[in-house]
């Protein structure tokens, strides 16, 4: 009989070695995007500003890898990563932006502000992009490859420790 | 100065907590002792209220947004709607960890104010063990997760709270399941006092009753609402995902489900005492368990939030005094108990038994599809558990349950035959038979959703039985609760099988003025919009849906974007008749300008949800009649008292 009194006790001891196991195993909280590894699909965007030009999946197959930033002016981290991609701009980097939401006055007022990355700048006033290649919020960065193919996928600013990934990045889907 | 106070009245309650415990233990293992004992029920009550005003100058900070506090400037915004605001309070781990700690902090007050029942040793080792549990989540709070930390310079502004908790569903749904989970923290340290003093009598399962009750009401209550929330908010169209939250929430009501069955045998037959015990520790377990999977991280969970190992590392070693120290004293003790009365297998104890048996089945099942991917991730082999294995194997053990549940109530205490209530156990009989050849022949329904109508509709009637000959205005209120709340589960259970068995659905791209048909329903698109609200953007789809050709009702789901923080959700929208639900959704737009449009036809599905209300309000029910019953016998017990008291001074 009182063997089985210990029964309890020796299950929640497995349960306890278990959960304290995986608690020491390093977790992967990446909420990655379905659509890495698959071509843009179609959409074509009228300029952000006037006098600009618009964005279309077909900017991106001329065999050239580039970057997509997914922003908007009403966007605070947006501000914390500019410098970033300008950092990366001057390094070469073609950043084409698609502004979520936006209104061309306040697009153009924190281009003056923050400086502008951008080889181009497509306004997605619908999110119909960001749905489209599975961008959960702004900002995001993708990697494009030159066959208009997603091969990468940053979620969050870009921060100073991530230009050299993004650069490496590029490289390999040269 | 607000943030400053209350860290100060947390650590003051912390210390009561320290006192409460120390004092108890002592009083109880040395009887000399007992003149410190006097303290105990003192530190309970004032740690109740210092713990409740700490609460509530932290709901002050977030009223007035005072974003020089951490907790408030990462999860609100000055520009929110005050109501989730003041959410905003619990929908954050430091906040929702310490409106726990304030719950237990009331319930061991309350205790200590009105509990007379209990003789006072195992009264003073229940609130010893009260204040171990409440200390240790003290402790979380004060060394890990302080929730009135400053920030060196206050924020411009907040960060926002996560937009799928804002909504008035969910602002009050975690308090409730809190309130769950806390009531079963305290039939937890009533079944360790007990423990310490071996004294499980009746009379202790009448005191812990009503907490159990109460916290099964809530757990009930906050179950059905937060399948409802999933359903309507997450636009996925289906109410229950078998995801690690909801499990955390599912395993401690069947837990509580199966104690609160266990204890009033225990109350009105004095038999089942170490089971109820057992039932007492593994019913908190539960939560716990639930809290620490949830706040942990460990688990990848669609609702994943607060995710930190630090915390879960704190959690585990709680988990481990908590539950470990119980497990261990149960070992040691429960040999002392003696079994209490004996009953036939045939009786009333016999089918409660027979049902608290398979609800544990149930909880095994659960809990192991739960940690199942936790065990396989230990050898790199990523799983995940859904309805495929937890619908089929719960089966095995729901569907005699059901059968004993519906004949259960009509058995004798004690003793009795089968055959005496033959007649009622045929009715039960034929009702499902002919229900299974009915759906069986007419429709062409898979097997789970078969037999889930079939016992459905017959636990439907035979939950009614024992109302039968009975003068229903006579009939005690506990009686009326147990027949409402079992007729509750078989609705619930109707809804659930008819949802599985007859839901439509479709997935259309229509172009605007272009019409879909789902079940009896034909949907137009009339257009899209982008909308505005207070804190978010939206595209909204204008549907105007009409059911079998009558006037067409308007649907707006919408496709919403949150800037603070930035995030997107579904809106989906909902047409309720009597007979089901149109569930519809807006999604993207194709490259040829139609748009994408999920929807759904889902007979009988609010079932679930009445269903759910159902039993949590037998459970209302059942909670009155014991406190109805318990004033009434307090005051035979002064009148008989106070009779004597005459008698005695005449002679």
């Amino acid at each position: 009989m009182s063997w089985r009194l210990w029964v309890p006790l020796f299950v929640f001891a497995l349960f306890l070695g278990l959960a304290a196991y995986q608690l020491t195993q390093p977790k992967d909280e990446f909420v990655a995007s379905g659509m890495v590894g698959e071509e843009l699909p179609y959409f074509n965007l009228p300029p952000a500003m006037e006098g600009g030009e618009g964005v279309t999946n077909a900017t991106f197959a001329d065999g050239q890898p580039r970057l997509l930033n997914i922003w908007a002016s009403w966007c605070l981290p947006c501000i914390a990563e500019a410098p970033h991609l300008e950092s990366l701009e001057r390094q070469g980097v073609e950043i084409v932006g698609v502004a979520i939401r936006d209104r061309p006055e306040d697009i153009a007022r924190f281009l003056a502000q923050h400086g502008n990355p951008y080889s181009r700048i497509g306004r997605d006033d619908l999110s119909e992009v960001q749905l489209a290649i599975g961008s959960s919020g702004v900002p995001e960065t993708f990697v494009i490859d030159g066959e208009g193919v997603i091969r990468y996928q940053h979620i969050g600013d870009v921060r100073a420790s991530d230009v050299p990934v993004l650069l490496a990045e590029l490289e390999q889907a040269r | 100065m607000i943030a400053e106070l209350g860290l100060a009245a947390l650590w003051l309650a912390a210390a009561l907590a320290a006192l409460q415990m120390a004092v108890g233990f002592m009083a109880v293992r040395n009887e000399r002792a007992s003149e410190l004992a006097g303290l105990i029920r003192p530190a309970a009550i004032v740690q109740g209220v210092l713990v409740a005003l700490s609460f509530a100058m932290l709901v002050w900070l977030f009223a007035v947004t005072d974003l020089s506090v951490k907790l408030v400037a990462s999860n609100s915004h000055s520009m929110k709607p005050l109501v989730f605001k003041l959410s905003g309070t619990w929908g954050n781990h430091e906040g929702s960890m310490l409106l726990w700690v304030t719950v237990m902090g009331l319930a061991g007050a309350l205790i200590a104010l009105v509990e007379r029942r209990l003789p006072e040793r195992t009264m003073n080792a229940t609130l010893a063990a009260q204040g171990v549990v409440s200390l240790g989540f003290y402790a979380f709070l004060l060394l890990s997760s302080n929730p009135f930390e400053r920030l060196p310079t206050p924020a411009a502004e907040g960060m926002g709270l996560n937009p799928l908790l804002q909504d008035i569903g969910l602002a009050f749904h975690p308090p409730t399941l809190y309130l769950g989970y806390v009531g079963l923290s305290v039939a937890f340290s009533f079944a360790v006092g007990a423990l310490l003093t071996r004294q499980v009598t009746p009379d202790f399962a009448r005191a812990m009753r009503p907490w159990v009750l109460g916290a099964w009401v809530m757990l009930t209550v906050g179950i059905t609402a937060g399948s409802y929330w999933a359903y309507y908010e997450l636009g996925w169209g289906g109410w229950w995902f078998w995801d690690p939250v909801e499990n955390a929430s599912l395993m401690p009501w069947l837990a509580a489900t199966a104690l609160l069955h266990s204890a009033s045998v225990l109350a009105s037959r004095d038999a089942l005492r170490t089971w109820t015990i057992m039932l007492g520790v593994v019913a908190f377990s539960m939560s716990m368990v639930g809290t620490f999977l949830v706040r942990s991280g460990i688990l990848t969970s669609v609702h994943a939030f607060a995710v930190d190992p630090e915390r879960g590392t704190f959690i585990l070693v709680l988990l481990g005094i908590f539950i470990g120290g119980a497990l261990l004293l149960f070992a040691l003790r429960a040999n002392t108990i003696s079994e209490g009365e004996r009953f036939a297998l045939a009786s009333r104890e016999g089918a409660l038994v027979f049902n608290n048996v398979m609800l544990s089945a149930i909880l095994a099942i659960v809990l192991l599809g739960t940690l199942y991917p936790l065990l396989t991730e230990a050898f790199d082999v990523r799983v995940s558990v859904g309805p495929p294995y937890f619908n089929p194997v719960g089966a095995i053990f729901v569907i005699p349950m059901l059968a004993v549940m519906a004949v259960g109530p009509l058995l004798r205490w004690r003793q009795d035959r089968v055959d005496r209530i033959g007649r009622e156990i045929a009715l039960f009989a034929a009702l499902v038979l002919a229900a299974l050849v009915l759906f069986g022949l007419l429709a062409d329904i898979a097997l789970l959703p078969l037999l889930g109508l079939a016992f459905g509709l017959g636990l439907a009637v035979a939950s009614l039985l024992p109302l039968r000959r009975r003068k229903l205005g006579r009939t005690p209120l506990a009686t009326w609760g147990m027949v409402i709340a079992h007729f509750g589960i078989a609705v619930a259970l109707i809804g659930m099988a008819s949802e599985s068995a007859f839901t439509k659905e479709r997935l259309a791209a229509v172009a605007e003025g272009d019409s879909a048909t789902v079940g009896p329903w034909t949907i137009v698109l009339q257009g899209v919009e982008p909308v505005a609200g207070p804190n978010w953007t939206a595209i909204q789809g204008r549907l105007a849906a009409s059911y079998d050709g009558d006037e067409p009702d308007i649907l707006t789901p919408q496709s919403r974007n949150f800037w603070a923080p930035p995030q997107q959700t579904t809106e989906s929208a909902l047409v309720t008749r009597w007979n089901g639900q149109l569930y519809a959704v807006i999604g993207d737009r194709a490259p040829d300008g139609r748009w994408q449009v999920r929807l759904w036809w889902k007979p009988f599905v609010p079932l679930i949800w009445y269903g759910g209300l159902l039993v949590a309000l037998g459970g209302v029910l059942a909670l009155l009649g014991r406190l109805l019953s318990d004033l009434r016998h307090r005051r035979l017990a002064v009148r008989i008292a106070e009779r004597r008291a005459d008698r005695e001074a005449i002679a």
